[in-house]
């Protein structure tokens, strides 16, 4: 190539490169979080699955026993938080993969993560609700 | 580089992270992959398995806000999720959310460095799907014995 100059110059400077910044400032630490979220989801998720399955035919009252008893109270506040935050963080990913369009990438992220913060709240003040 | 002669060389025009140019495969893309290959299908399916949970925990969500909203609301849930609609929707969530769970520790033992050896992302491949079949029907049992 003619422009070596061009071919060889970066716009991150040496600094950035080594404390691994990239063009959105926190990439590794989004894919670390996926991750964590993803390793402690796992008991939370097998927990969850089977407590439901075992609450299926279960009348109000002992559905509403069941999430106010204290560690299911926490142990659901702490699957809603870790699930939505993991459910938000998956779901960028996949709109920053396949969204062409800057508006409809920014636009689809920022709605995913208000809907997400807005459920997940809405999911925590019903366990309280019936446990407090 | 040289100007391209084959199309393919597209898929091999990467950059270093110092922005200089080298010539290496990319990341694989739809045109040029076999998309019913065990691999590269589990692959897809993991994103699909993961938005059809998102969907999936709407009822997770309607689920509790009935619970705290009182006996009625309650009772509508219990309605939906014992309709013939409902059922398919938690067996096919069930099935779903098993698969993601499995091909999510798939995916953590590749981020710890293990399994890349091409027979072992079809072992392990197959371990996933047998595991969520099995997953998904041990789960139903326990619904159905609670239920019954």
């Amino acid at each position: 190539m003619a422009n070596e100059y061009a071919q060889n110059t970066t716009m991150r400077s040496p600094l950035g490169r080594v404390r691994g910044l990239g063009s959105a400032k926190g990439g590794t630490h989004h894919w670390w979080m996926q991750r964590v979220t993803s390793m402690a989801l796992l008991p939370l998720t097998i927990w969850f699955a089977l407590a439901a399955a075992s609450l299926a035919g279960a009348s109000y009252v002992e559905t509403v026993a069941w999430i106010g008893r204290p560690w299911n109270a926490v142990l659901l506040l702490v699957t809603i938080g870790l699930t939505f935050h993991h459910l938000a963080s998956g779901v960028q990913v996949i709109l920053e993969d396949y969204a062409n369009q800057e508006w409809v990438k920014l636009g689809g992220i920022l709605a995913v993560k208000a809907i997400c913060v807005l459920l997940a709240l809405a999911s925590a003040l019903a366990v309280l609700k019936i446990a407090v | 580089m040289s100007i391209m002669q084959d199309s393919r060389e597209a898929t091999m025009a990467g950059r270093r992270s110092d922005g200089s140019p080298v010539k290496r495969p990319l990341s694989p893309h739809l045109q040029v992959y076999d998309m019913l290959q065990l691999t590269s299908a589990l692959s897809i399916s993991g994103r699909i398995t993961g938005i059809a949970w998102s969907v999936g925990i709407l009822l997770m969500v309607w689920w509790l806000v009935a619970a705290a909203a009182g006996p009625a609301a309650f009772a509508q849930v219990q309605w939906f999720m014992s309709s013939w609609l409902g059922l398919l929707g938690l067996f096919g969530l069930t099935a779903a959310a098993w698969f993601h769970t499995l091909n999510g520790v798939r995916h953590l033992a590749w981020d710890a460095g293990y399994g890349y050896q091409i027979q072992d992302t079809y072992r392990t491949g197959r371990w996933v799907l047998i595991g969520t079949a099995v997953a998904t029907v041990l789960t139903w049992l326990i619904a159905i014995i609670a239920w019954a």
